[in-house]
């Protein structure tokens, strides 16, 4: 490791979004040293798209309760969400929200200065009885206020933030244990080592392993990559949520009230398709049913545009009044994103990724936990995660609306105490790293400088999002997803293979992308091969050929190892901590 | 300041964002305007750069305004881009 730079913390944080700048603040208020890597500038973390809110039983505007939270989380979770982990987090999120208040988070609020809650699907009193009101938010700027809260808080507290820097890989030593992280610092090109008595990852979602995300450029899945070259498994990554209309090409969301206005579905040859799956709701159908429909037009020939991959929709019939009054905004979004008027021409769509409901297996503690000798969860020794890269599992199959910013304050501050308290017991001192622990990165960047008659990092990139989108997108069968298995393997193999033509070193932009394309396609191996296996259908996982949730064969999670690709699986958490066990009913709405 | 490759190279990694919709508009603008900026219009895209998303996204989307005469070329470009057929 002659050539490489050393750098020693207490403990080092890869991401500074919500979770990650959660726990560095746990930690530096603790007095320990903390450094987080951000390959952009904290605030420009893709927490800030996050407008709807944040969940917690205040009661401050209806009557509510955290059982109540708790019962619609795991009916969201379609079952597969771990009781003992939602029930912690929704018990733990009032004081998580006021928390956050104190600390200065801009939250709008009722006349007698406590925090206003809005109504959000799903959120429900009395055991799915009749809607609550539970979101507190930020105007719309929910996710932009924590994520400034946050930093500045972190500021005071001294956590040394390490901005513009990559990191590359996971440190794991003879015994397995996690010793620290490699990384790449983007102005000078340097490789270092980030020697840790903890690390936590808290790199948010990989939504970008589809064609069709409303996933920031920068969420390529860097964590997940790591754990899938360190030999740590990836949790239930089948499990992605959709939404039926994105403008195709750019993501950006078409809301359901246009359809609701009277806006219809057509396919390339002019038909109203819908009419023909659905011949009473047609396009008013529930959201996963209008999604999968829309992607069986395509994926039989019948998508509109040069590629054939979109549908249409069509809202001109309604007239311009409609649409000037009704729709403003919808039409401001389609002739920004999609260069059409709505008033004279339908709006190309396509079911648009949004959500991983899987990630990095953590129980709600914040400790990634692996199979071993026969035992489904056992820890990794100085590894922990939080956030959309973490799998607690509180999402299940399908993630409740405003739960995922809960989601990172309550899993950064909960995995942040356990760094603490395994730094103070149990490694007071730095485990020694393993010899030459840079060389497997160093090997990476290698092999990429040396390619000769390699492929671009865009073309792969593009070959990626283009199997995952039509075959591990919302319509899924049998026959589709073996084939998506053999391509997206295919395609894994190109990515071995990519070629940079600037081989500069610093702020090295091409090199970048490469190195998160290596990310990316873990995850797109890992999600195919889950969703292939998974011969059920249960929350967004919607398989054409099993229509029904199979709670006797399959409530359990998939662990993919992306090494030897192979699938393993372990059983839900059926025990919440102190409540009884919500047991599986018919998810009907 | 005068521009290197690399000091061009930062602004290019910096224009990644957290928002999909800036994502969109300034890989347009890389792709399109960038290289054509002289030194002077660098320092200003650099400073716009600095903007918070949300912030940044107003403008460019025009649903608020800058009175800093200097950022009105880029931001016109920026705009441009919004109105362009993406497909």
């Amino acid at each position: 490791m002659a050539n490489v730079a050393k750098r020693q913390f207490d403990a080092v944080i890869v991401g500074a979004g919500g979770a990650g700048m959660r726990a560095a603040l746990q930690l530096s208020e603790a007095g320990l040293k903390t450094a987080v890597l951000s390959k952009v500038f904290p605030t420009r973390s893709h927490t800030v798209a996050a407008q709807g809110g944040i969940s917690a039983s205040l009661g401050n505007v209806q009557e509510d309760k955290w059982e109540w939270h708790m019962y619609d989380t795991v009916k969201g979770s379609d079952w597969l969400g771990d009781q003992d982990a939602i029930e912690f987090m929704c018990k733990t999120a009032p004081e998580a929200v006021i928390e956050l208040e104190h600390f200065g988070m801009p939250f709008d609020r009722v006349e007698s200065g406590r925090i206003y809650q809005r109504p959000f699907g799903g959120h429900t009193a009395n055991f799915g009885e009749k809607p609550v009101q539970r979101a507190c938010a930020a105007a719309d700027r929910t996710g932009h206020a924590l994520l400034h809260t946050l930093y500045q808080r972190n500021v005071r507290a001294n956590t040394q933030f390490f901005v513009e820097w990559m990191a590359l890989d996971l440190i794991r030593d003879a015994d397995g244990d996690v010793v620290g992280v490699t990384a790449l610092e983007m102005e000078t090109g340097e490789v270092y080592v980030l020697h840790a008595k903890a690390v936590l990852f808290a790199t948010g979602g990989a939504g970008r392993i589809y064609a069709a995300s409303t996933n920031a450029f920068i969420n390529t899945g860097d964590g997940l990559g790591m754990c899938a070259r360190a030999g740590i498994p990836l949790e239930d990554m089948e499990f992605w949520q959709f939404h039926p209309t994105g403008v195709a090409g750019a993501g950006v969301l078409i809301t359901e009230g246009v359809r609701g206005e009277g806006g219809i579905l057509l396919n390339a040859n002019g038909e109203r398709f819908m009419e023909r799956y659905a011949p009473t709701l047609k396009d008013l159908a529930p959201r996963d049913f209008v999604s999968r429909c829309m992607a069986l037009e395509v994926l039989e020939g019948r998508g509109a545009g040069k590629n054939k991959d979109h549908v249409l929709l069509k809202l001109d019939h309604l007239g311009p009044e409609v649409i000037n009054h009704r729709l403003p905004s919808i039409r401001e979004i389609a002739i920004k994103f999609a260069g059409v008027d709505p008033i004279k021409e339908p709006i190309p769509v396509i079911p648009t990724t949004h959500y991983q409901m899987g990630g990095i297996p953590t129980n709600y503690l914040g400790e990634v936990m692996v199979p071993k000798d026969g035992n489904p969860e056992v820890r990794v020794n100085g590894f922990y995660a939080a956030g959309e890269c973490a799998c607690a599992s509180v999402h299940g199959a399908n993630r409740l609306g405003t739960n995922s910013l809960l989601d990172l304050v309550v899993f950064g501050k909960s995995a942040g105490d356990s760094m603490i308290e395994f730094i103070k017991n149990e490694r007071p001192t730095h485990k020694p790293l393993p010899e030459n622990a840079a060389d497997f990165s160093l090997a990476r960047i290698a092999r990429l400088e040396n390619q000769t008659g390699g492929e671009e990092v865009n073309v792969v990139r593009e070959a990626m999002q283009k199997t995952i989108q039509l075959r591990a997108g919302v319509f899924r069968n049998s026959e589709n997803m073996a084939l998506g298995v053999k391509e997206i393997a295919e395609v894994a193999e190109r990515a071995k293979r990519t070629q940079i033509k600037d081989k500069s070193k610093v702020w090295n932009t091409a090199r970048i992308e490469a190195l998160e394309l290596d990310n990316l396609i873990e995850v797109a191996v890992a999600t195919m091969i889950a969703a292939d296996a998974r011969k059920e259908s249960r929350g967004a996982h919607s398989h054409d050929d099993f229509e029904k949730r199979d709670d006797e064969n399959w409530m359990k999670h998939s662990l993919f190892f992306n090494q030897e690709r192979r699938l393993d699986y372990k059983p839900v958490h059926t025990k919440p901590l102190t409540v009884d066990y919500i047991p599986p009913k018919e998810r009907t709405f | 300041m005068t521009y290197t490759q690399a000091d061009k190279n930062r602004l290019r990694w910096r224009s990644r964002r957290g928002l999909l919709e800036l994502d969109i508009v300034f890989e347009m603008f890389l792709e399109h305007d960038f290289e054509g900026l002289t030194d002077a219009e660098l320092d200003v895209y650099q400073d716009l750069l600095m903007l918070p998303d949300i912030d940044l996204l107003e403008l460019v989307d025009g649903k608020t305004d800058t009175t800093d005469a200097r950022l009105a070329p880029i931001l016109a470009r920026l705009r441009h881009w919004q109105v362009v057929k993406q497909q």
